[in-house]
């Protein structure tokens, strides 16, 4: 993979192509439809934007791995609730209260420790029992969501801790600190995927895992560590979210892995698995995040948003069965 | 029983399971709390999944073709919502028609595209989720939607009223699954949605033409998504825009309880109605016992592992996976 054919170019550009087109129409569009006086393409505004595609970016990264893969995981979503609950709960146990600040980085880990052991139990499961990653992860939809009930019933688990609310707000050198992880988190993992033998790994495995079984590597491991860090990712999505928010309601997150998977997809990673990108994904996150705030801003319902983003998500999938109408599995009928 | 090997009483107990742990769990439950088993009870378990179970049997079809549809949730939704608002601008009597023909013709379009354009069936109902949510909510302008004149109109018939002493969503829910499940188990066309979900290849070489067929499960899951809506509406007689949220994947839950692999090719609709029993008697027997309602969740989330664990193993011919 040294030399990129043109081929290969329009699929990893497709993305930013898509996102300037959309920069492009929501300023003008604009111009003529928005009530405000302020400019779509306003720093500001742009800063904002990237702040909230933080939570589902962090978690559409984690899913880029996992869907390299050939696996997927439905109980993100619930991960991310019972993560956010352990946050603001552990915050107020006796013993934490006494801890005064430091109580925070000990609340966090905390939370990413559960996001860790629930990915874990998900990716022990589809090793040992060999049963498809979809099921699983789709029974532990509900399982993960049950916990989360447990924890304090219908009633939202709330702990407004300004200092807690502070560090999310902050700006470092203009950015929030919601967009730092997000970066962070991207640079991480596109390191992983690229530069080390896990990442070369993971994509052998998506692409055929029998060979890669008799290649030698170690495939159940290999599934159960991009299960525990997905559960990871999704408690850290958590921790960045509900220090800000303060509140998790018991119903949060759900069908937040649809908008993660419509994410990745978008970002051209196929869900066969073998391929994909990191930095695409990063760029169906901002694909999304840009579509919704744009319809706002050019006045549109935002229940449009929805009803937008189905459609050009089925209509990235037609286009790609063109691009990559090359023989192989193709049977017209 | 003398005849039997250890192996060949762990395939039987591996192939049956979901029928003998639906068993134990009736007993049981029936031991730990009498109303369980009393008529009342079980006619009001089933009452309450028949809408979960409408939709469950459409979706086996699809799931047998081998592909996916997480779009009934939102689509039941559309439907409820569709029929609340028509009722009272045009009647029931071409309210309801109106709303199946519209479902129907969403079931079409999702039909066109992962049949006819074989594109993947996850991701195109999964944005036909978002994309028919919006649908309703542009539709509904966002509210809830409510039947102006409750005392007036039939249309409570659906899903409040009872013939001979059974409620009418259960004799719905048994007509459609005997119906649904002769057309799947005794017709030619039954017999082409298990060749295609088997074997996508062979059957197009044997001359099946998988688009068609794929096209149609989609139909009948509409049909059934319709179905579910009519009940649903009529029951409450009002609704949110989000009524059926989160039920495509309960739906999908059930139906893999019930035995339907999601590789396709293989399930019953004889199955699935027990996946949806099960469903409904765990919630209403843990309930029965004083059980918080989140238990259930989590029993769900093992019985679903344990019911796919035990069959890959019956299929494989050893408990635990081979993967190094």
């Amino acid at each position: 993979m040294t030399t990129l054919n043109s081929k290969d170019l329009v699929k990893r550009g497709a993305i930013w192509a898509f996102i300037a087109a959309e920069l492009a129409f929501f300023s003008i569009a604009g111009q003529f439809l928005s009530g405000s006086d302020s400019n779509f393409l306003d720093p500001g505004n742009m800063l904002l934007l990237l702040k909230q595609s933080a939570p589902l970016g962090i978690i559409a990264l984690g899913m880029t791995i996992i869907m390299i893969n050939g696996n997927i995981d439905l109980s993100v979503g619930a991960t991310f609730a019972l993560a956010g609950v352990v946050l603001l709960d552990s915050l107020s146990w006796p013993f934490m209260e006494d801890l005064g600040d430091w109580a925070i980085p000990l609340a966090w880990m905390f939370a990413l420790l559960t996001g860790m052991v629930l990915g874990a139990i998900n990716g022990l499961i589809v090793w040992k029992t060999g049963v498809d990653a979809f099921i699983v992860t789709l029974a532990a939809m509900l399982g993960y969501r049950g916990l989360v009930f447990m924890y304090n019933g219908e009633q939202p688990t709330s702990n407004m801790n300004w200092t807690l609310v502070d560090f999310a707000e902050a700006q470092f050198l203009g950015v929030h600190t919601p967009t730092w992880f997000l970066l962070g988190t991207a640079v991480v993992l596109w390191l992983l995927m690229t530069r080390t033998v896990h990442g070369r790994n993971a994509y052998a495995i998506g692409d055929n895992r029998e060979a890669a079984v008799n290649a030698g590597i170690r495939v159940g491991p290999h599934i159960l560590w991009n299960f525990v860090l997905i559960g990871f990712l999704a408690a850290l999505s958590a921790v960045v979210f509900f220090s800000e928010s303060g509140s998790v309601n018991p119903n949060d997150g759900m069908l937040f892995e649809l908008w993660a998977i419509t994410a990745v997809v978008l970002g051209g990673t196929k869900l066969a698995g073998g391929y994909g990108s990191i930095i695409s994904t990063l760029g169906g996150v901002i694909a999304i995040q840009l579509l919704r705030k744009g319809l706002g801003h050019i006045g549109a319902d935002t229940q449009t948003v929805n009803l937008v983003i189905g459609l050009i998500l089925i209509a990235v999938l037609i286009l790609d069965r063109h691009l990559n109408r090359k023989g192989k599995e193709e049977l017209k009928i | 029983m003398t005849g039997m090997t250890r192996k060949d009483v762990g395939t039987f107990i591996a192939k049956q399971g979901i029928l003998i742990a639906f068993v134990i769990f009736m007993i049981g439950f029936a031991m730990a709390n009498q109303r369980f088993i009393q008529i009342d009870n079980i006619s009001g378990v089933i009452r309450s999944s028949a809408i979960l179970g409408v939709m469950a049997l459409g979706v086996t079809f699809v799931v047998i073709g081998g592909n996916l549809d997480l779009s009934v949730g939102s689509m039941m939704s559309f439907s409820t919502i569709v029929v609340l608002d028509l009722h009272d601008k045009i009647g029931p009597a071409l309210a309801i028609p109106a709303m199946f023909a519209l479902t129907l013709a969403l079931g079409a379009f999702i039909g066109l595209l992962v049949g006819y354009l074989r594109l993947n069936s996850l991701i195109v109902t999964l944005g036909m989720l978002s994309a028919i949510h919006g649908l309703t909510l542009t539709w509904s302008g966002g509210k809830n939607m409510d039947i102006e004149n409750k005392a007036t109109t039939w249309f409570w018939f659906f899903g409040q009223d009872r013939i001979l002493n059974i409620p009418v969503p259960i004799l719905i829910f048994a007509v459609l699954a005997v119906v649904l499940g002769l057309l799947l188990a005794k017709t030619p066309f039954g017999r082409k949605v298990y060749a295609v979900g088997g074997n996508d290849q062979a059957a197009t070489f044997s001359g099946i033409p998988r688009a068609r067929v794929v096209f149609m499960t989609y139909i009948i899951s509409a049909f059934c998504v319709a179905t579910a809506g009519l009940l649903q509406a009529s029951r409450s007689m009002g609704s949110q825009n989000n009524v059926g949220q989160g039920m495509e994947l309960e739906v999908l839950a059930a139906v893999i309880l019930g035995g339907a692999s999601l590789m396709g090719g293989a399930g019953t609709v004889f199955k699935t109605v027990i996946g949806v029993l099960i469903l409904g008697f765990i919630q209403n027997g843990l309930l029965l016992m004083g059980m918080d309602f989140y238990v259930r969740y989590m029993v769900t989330w093992a019985i679903i592992i344990l019911a796919v664990w035990l069959d890959v193993a019956a299929k494989r011919g050893r408990l635990w996976s081979p993967i190094a």
